[in-house]
């Protein structure tokens, strides 16, 4: 199988780290069975995965045309924050939603207009909004948490359906619907053409403004559906924090997922591995009990060492260093 | 004779001038920004206590930015105001423009943060001991479950930082006489309801479902808010299954303890602009030099102090 190939080593990585986390957490795998829903750390870490896993989806498509988002956690700050003035105004559930994805849509034809019409480079033009974005969420929250309660909303960030927290469903059906779409269609193929060269596919015939334009506003999206569960989650819209530092998280999710910067081939089930792998070190550094002081260190290390063993070069060397210790024995013996 | 009834007027003149001035006297605020609620509410209190003393208050925001805070200053002294207020951004690099200040004899008070001068450079700073905020919080804990035992996990603030530090040290101080309490489980939460709430998931799977958690002692409120959703979504009761503690006195706090879901909170008193006004008003009544170090009150308040009451008198306040 292709697939299961492609994927092999983001799931050995995945499944050696839960292994590490087990040894210094033994319970970590045990799943229990609490009012209906289950219960354990794998679940926590399927729940608290879901911004970084949505933003990864989006992130994915666009480092495939070979461009990059840095605003992602910026409109998860503006979404949530319309979303929640929209609860506290009164608006109700559906029309609130729709706003905080229509912010994220607005965003993101903002970002895919400066990138394919105005042809900036994609890491300014999404840095524009990633530095300015936050105070558009400020204004609207006029500088405040801006709470809220609505067990409709809040269902978003902690409800439980057929046993798994929503935001597990939410970002399961989002990447595996994204990658259905993009491989049951020509448009996966499509997009890896722009982002392999921009200008041959165009004259190809492949419309790549407008499907530049559509892979950011999918982008924003994405991160407002991570900005309606972070917001849902602790009922209020905190404009200051909301998917702070995420869009480096949801990068390093892609990179982990094998996806290569420079555009072309990709996988968003691959990045979804990566986003969980991040999640399972994450909360594994919380479980194990380190003084807080380690946690990025130890972060930093496991992901330096998940990113070597996928290196191409390290694959090569580690090729060679094999073929060289196996081959003298048949030539030795062969010799007359 | 001429010259004799000239000196009466100017003297008189200046009299009347002098009394006019302690009337509405102008105090120039140079405030960091609106980073947090918290700065907010200290703004709308500087304004209120201002308005109360018949002081005439021009506001400047410094939008996190030290050149815009000495520029208020530098344009503050060209005013000539009668004192300066200034919330420092950042604790390095006000000499120079402390020293204009002193030159126009126009006495300055820091409010809530310091700064790495000489402290001849300005009158006072009126601040809250963080270290005497994490104490009070640990002596009520002690005071609380007496001798049951009880294993506390503690949700810190930004690694690093002195409100972290501090507070945590002060808690330890507090409880380190009383060997049934036991900090077992101190991760940062980043002062941060998400991160409050993330962190509190894993200290409730850690120990036995929360079962074999007595306390939580949070840095600031807002991680203890996150916390709180984090143990009803467990299953458990806040306030009754784990006693909740934290610190700020911010007004979704009070709602939790209204509804009996937190249990104590040790106010971080957005007031700094009273004592400040107080020590103003003795320097220009009579040239009293205030003490270098005015210490807020740090005042605790638990489910019987009028929760309710205490957040309607806040909401209202910008946090």
């Amino acid at each position: 199988m292709p697939l299961l190939k492609r994927l092999a080593p983001q799931l050995i990585a995945l499944a050696a780290l839960a292994l590490l986390v087990t040894l210094v957490f033994p319970g970590f795998l045990n799943i229990s069975v609490n009012d209906g829903r289950l219960v354990g750390p794998v679940i926590d870490v399927l729940k608290r995965v879901a911004p970084v896993a949505l933003l990864a989806t989006g992130m994915t498509l666009v480092i495939a045309t070979r461009g990059i988002d840095l605003s992602v956690g910026t409109i998860m700050a503006i979404c949530g924050a319309f979303a929640a003035w929209a609860i506290a105004g009164g608006w109700g559930l559906v029309p609130a939603l729709l706003l905080a994805l229509g912010a994220g849509a607005l965003a993101g034809l903002w970002n895919g207009a400066l990138v394919a019409v105005v042809g900036i480079q994609p890491f300014v033009a999404t840095l524009i909004l990633m530095t300015m974005g936050r105070g558009i969420a400020q204004l609207i929250t006029e500088g405040r948490i801006l709470t809220f309660t609505n067990p409709g909303f809040a269902f978003f960030g902690s409800g439980t359906f057929l046993g798994l927290p929503f935001p597990a469903w939410l970002w399961l059906a989002t990447g595996i619907g994204a990658a259905l779409l993009m491989r049951r269609t020509a448009l996966g193929l499509l997009i890896e053409a722009i982002g392999i060269n921009r200008r041959a596919s165009a004259l190809a015939g492949v419309n790549a403004t407008v499907l530049l334009i559509a892979v950011y506003i999918a982008s924003g999206l994405c991160a407002a559906l991570a900005g309606i569960v972070v917001t849902a989650d602790i009922r209020g819209a905190d404009a200051n924090n909301a998917g702070l530092w995420l869009e480096l998280d949801a990068i390093l999710a892609v990179v982990i997922g094998g996806n290569s910067l420079l555009g072309g081939r990709f996988s968003i089930l691959a990045s979804l591995l990566g986003a969980l792998i991040i999640q399972t070190i994450d909360t594994g550094i919380l479980l194990a009990g380190f003084p807080s002081e380690y946690n990025l260190v130890i972060k930093a290390g496991l992901v330096l060492v998940i990113l070597i063993l996928q290196s191409p070069r390290i694959a090569a060397e580690w090729r060679v260093w094999r073929d060289t210790r196996t081959a003298p024995q048949p030539a030795a013996g062969a010799r007359p | 004779m001429t010259t004799k009834f000239l000196m009466t007027t100017a003297a008189a003149l200046a009299i009347s001038a002098s009394a006019a001035l302690a009337e509405g006297e102008t105090v120039g605020f140079s405030q960091i920004g609106s980073e947090s609620g918290w700065r907010a509410a200290e703004t709308t209190l500087t304004r209120q206590q201002a308005e109360e003393r018949g002081l005439q208050l021009q506001f400047a925001d410094a939008q996190q930015k030290q050149e815009n805070q000495i520029a208020a200053i530098r344009s503050f002294i060209a005013q000539g105001v009668d004192a300066i207020l200034l919330a420092p951004v950042v604790a390095t690099g006000w000499d120079s423009v402390l020293e204009e200040a002193k030159e126009a004899e126009i006495p300055v008070v820091l409010l809530d943060r310091q700064v790495d001068s000489a402290d001849d450079l300005y009158l006072t700073a009126v601040g809250s001991n963080l270290v005497h905020e994490g104490e009070v919080a640990g002596e009520w804990l002690a005071g609380t479950v007496g001798d049951a035992e009880c294993r506390i996990v503690e949700l810190q603030g930004t690694t690093g930082s002195s409100p972290a530090i501090d507070r945590k040290t002060g808690f330890e101080n507090a409880i380190s006489g009383h060997d049934n309490l036991e900090i077992v489980r101190s991760q940062t939460g980043d002062f941060t309801r998400a991160q409050g709430k993330e962190v509190m998931e894993s200290f409730l799977q850690a120990e036995n479902g929360g079962k074999d958690i007595c306390a939580l002692y949070a840095h600031n409120d807002d991680m203890a808010v996150g916390a709180i959703q984090a143990i009803k979504e467990a299953g458990l009761k806040p306030g009754e299954d784990i006693l909740i503690v934290s610190i700020d006195g911010v007004p979704d706090l009070f709602q939790a303890m209204a509804a009996g879901e937190a249990n104590a909170t040790v106010e971080l008193t957005p007031n700094m602009a009273g004592p400040a006004f107080d020590a103003l008003a003795a320097y220009w009544a009579d040239g009293t030099e205030p003490a270098k170090f005015i210490q807020t009150e740090s005042k605790l308040f638990t489910q019987a102090d009028d929760p309710a009451g205490e957040y309607e008198r806040r909401k209202g306040l910008g946090y």
